[in-house]
């Protein structure tokens, strides 16, 4: 761990590469940063209790560093947004990570909204019960008639404590948590987190376990990117296309299911390896789906490209431009639809991606219809190299387990369907985790949602949102 | 290039799974208990609204799969509902944490009667791996009285149709 003085942590906060994510122990304060091809880990003591915001040099700190407030009680001094953003005024304790937690019974606060001013100015708020079947956020819109002036986000209604309950427990034991992180990407964040355990030891899953774990992160994107196409064409009101692309995702988990024992290949994935082995038979059944899948998308993209009314509806709505991502530092489909070719299988790269040869999928126009056609192209993609993986599987054992009482620091970033997975363990000298940090790509995402909606049609919102999908439960932790 | 594929598709055999099968010890069960609770309603379909209170969004992929074609949960008379004011049945996943406590007890007062509480996975059965957080009530029956538990984690979207069967079927 690279621990800054208090004066070295300052001048981050004037000059510093792009950054990742920002989290805390009880009396230290981390940010990962992308440097020179690799993450890089800053850390600085708090003995009292506070640090230099970085958020006027990287607004996405704005977000990290108020949930590191309501968690460990840490103030992050001459931050841009004092306000609280897990922390709803409803646990029956303050701080709940830090040394001390206190107990706190008063009513919760009515939550602060930023202001839009002018005439005719009218608020919406949705949420945070939504109308479909989606998780739970609040939304505040500000429109002008039809036009969208400001959106703000309000996130934190998932939050369920999943670091505190991870904190004591061995790595296997704790990970179950971050399985549970973004149900969607059960599979990317539980190799984030075995590769960050792994890392803390200098060990590596056998050579099995590998390729089987890229196969299940490919099956996962792939069925990930499906439901995308499908939804985002429902809420274009073109459900035909949802129709077929919900079909395909279904023959796939049933694949998935028959070939790893869980449609969704929940707690699969272990430090070390894998829990269990393929099925015999699985990789056939997991082949037959590929190529029925592979026999389909290109009717539905003609389809999806060729009819008007739809392509009317993705092109040029929710733009998001190169400069906004540069800013946020946003990684994933967000980031590759508005040209930043960042594929976190490329670089920094994980076994067995050096061999796959992984060409990051990019688009220019950085709206609707861009961030769609990534996914096709990732679809794509990932076919191919999965038909390379599923016919190159070596033989031999699926685990090789952790040494046991073996301390120190692990960070690991996955490429999961939405962008980046990244997790940092620390484990002390019992092998148990004393501290750890699970971090969905969509922090990074969901800034840029506010800014996508400016000047769109509030009855753009659901299809932008889709198009960016952050997900809730995941930056929620 | 769409109606081509639609007219051979009107042609083909449909990819929709047979119905599952409801238990009928499970049916007589649920049946006696709304009886007890003297809560019947008319006609043979649901209207359901889904609450999520911090699932993890597992049960939400699963749930929104009983609505592909493969499931097709509308040919039971099934129905997902944008509003509780509009809803027989209220489906609830996740540990219900407290940020989520008041929207579901207000999504439920805005629900007329009789309404129905399906817990759905396990974390809305018991907290599940989330018991005992600071940040979760535990459960639905923190909260609320569910009628039904169906268990899983997530569970497949065939047996949450079994169990909105099951409720369909005990009020016959």
């Amino acid at each position: 761990m690279t621990l800054l003085s208090e004066r070295a942590w300052a001048a981050l906060a004037q000059q510093s590469p792009p950054l990742l994510a920002m989290w805390a122990e009880p009396a230290i304060v981390h940010a990962a940063f992308w440097h020179e091809r690799a993450v890089l880990l800053q850390s600085c003591a708090t003995p009292e209790g506070r640090f230099a915001s970085l958020s006027a040099l990287h607004p996405a700190a704005a977000w990290f560093e108020r949930a590191i407030h309501d968690l460990w009680g840490l103030e992050a001094v001459g931050s841009i947004d004092g306000r609280p953003w897990l922390d709803h005024g409803r646990w029956p304790i303050l701080n709940p990570m830090s040394a001390r937690p206190v107990r706190h019974g008063a009513a919760p606060p009515q939550p602060e909204f930023l202001a839009a001013l002018g005439e005719g100015v009218h608020q919406i708020a949705v949420g945070p019960v939504h109308a479909g079947i989606i998780e739970p956020g609040h939304f505040r819109f500000h429109v002008v008639g039809e036009t969208l002036v400001r959106l703000e986000t309000r996130l934190g209604y998932t939050h369920k404590g999943t670091l505190s309950l991870m904190l004591g427990k061995s790595p296997r034991a704790a990970a179950r948590f971050p399985a549970r992180l973004s149900g969607d990407s059960t599979v990317a964040h539980s190799l984030a987190f075995a590769l960050a355990a792994e890392h803390v030891s200098g060990g590596t899953a056998p050579p099995r376990a590998i390729a089987l774990r890229a196969a299940m992160a490919e099956l996962e994107r792939v069925a990930n990117h499906l439901n995308d196409w499908g939804f985002i064409c429902s809420d274009a009101a073109f459900p035909a296309v949802h129709a077929r692309t919900g079909a395909l995702r279904e023959a796939l988990l049933r694949a998935c299911n028959a070939a790893f024992g869980h449609r969704l290949m929940m707690d699969r994935i272990l430090p070390g390896g894998l829990a269990t082995d393929i099925e015999p038979g699985g990789v056939a059944v997991l082949a037959d789906a590929i190529a029925m899948i592979t026999a389909e998308i290109p009717a539905l993209e003609r389809i999806t490209q060729s009819h008007a009314g739809l392509q009317d509806r993705l092109v040029a709505t929710g733009i998001i431009t190169p400069e906004l991502v540069a800013l946020l530092n946003a990684g994933g489909v967000v980031g590759r639809a508005s040209g930043r070719a960042f594929d976190a299988r490329a670089t920094p790269g994980y076994a067995p991606y050096d061999e796959l040869d992984v060409q990051p999928v990019t688009r220019d126009a950085g709206d609707v219809a861009a961030r769609l056609a990534v996914r096709v192209g990732e679809i794509h993609e990932s076919l191919r190299m999965l038909r390379i993986i599923l016919a190159n599987i070596p033989d031999g054992p699926i685990l090789t387990p952790l040494p046991p009482h073996q301390g120190g620091e692990g960070v690991a970033l996955v490429e999961g369907f939405r962008g980046e997975c990244l997790c940092w363990l620390r484990l002390d000298d019992g092998g148990l985790i004393q501290g750890a940090f699970l971090r969905d790509p969509s922090w990074l995402h969901w800034p840029l949602l506010e800014a996508a909606m400016q000047g769109n049609i509030l009855a753009d919102f659901p299809l932008i949102n889709k198009s960016i999908n952050g997900s809730y439960s995941g930056v929620d932790l | 290039m769409l109606w081509p594929r639609l007219a051979k598709q009107l042609f083909s055999r449909p990819l929709t799974d047979p119905a599952p099968l409801v238990d009928a010890d499970e049916v007589r069960e649920l049946a006696a208990r709304l009886d007890a609770s003297a809560r019947r309603r008319l006609g043979r379909s649901l209207a359901i609204r889904m609450v999520d209170a911090g699932s993890c969004n597992g049960c939400e992929l699963e749930i929104n799969a009983t609505q592909n074609v493969v499931h097709d949960l509308e040919r039971f008379g099934l129905r997902f509902v944008a509003s509780p004011r509009h809803a027989d049945v209220l489906l609830v996943t996740g540990p219900v944490t407290r940020n989520m406590r008041e929207a579901l007890e207000r999504t439920r007062a805005a629900t007329p009667d009789p309404c129905f509480i399906v817990a759905v996975g396990d974390c809305a059965v018991d907290g599940g791996v989330f018991k005992g957080s600071y940040a979760v009530e535990g459960g639905v029956d923190a909260v609320l009285a569910p009628d039904l538990r169906v268990p899983g984690c997530p569970p497949t979207p065939t047996q949450i149709i079994r169990a909105l069967l099951t409720l369909l079927a005990a009020q016959e």
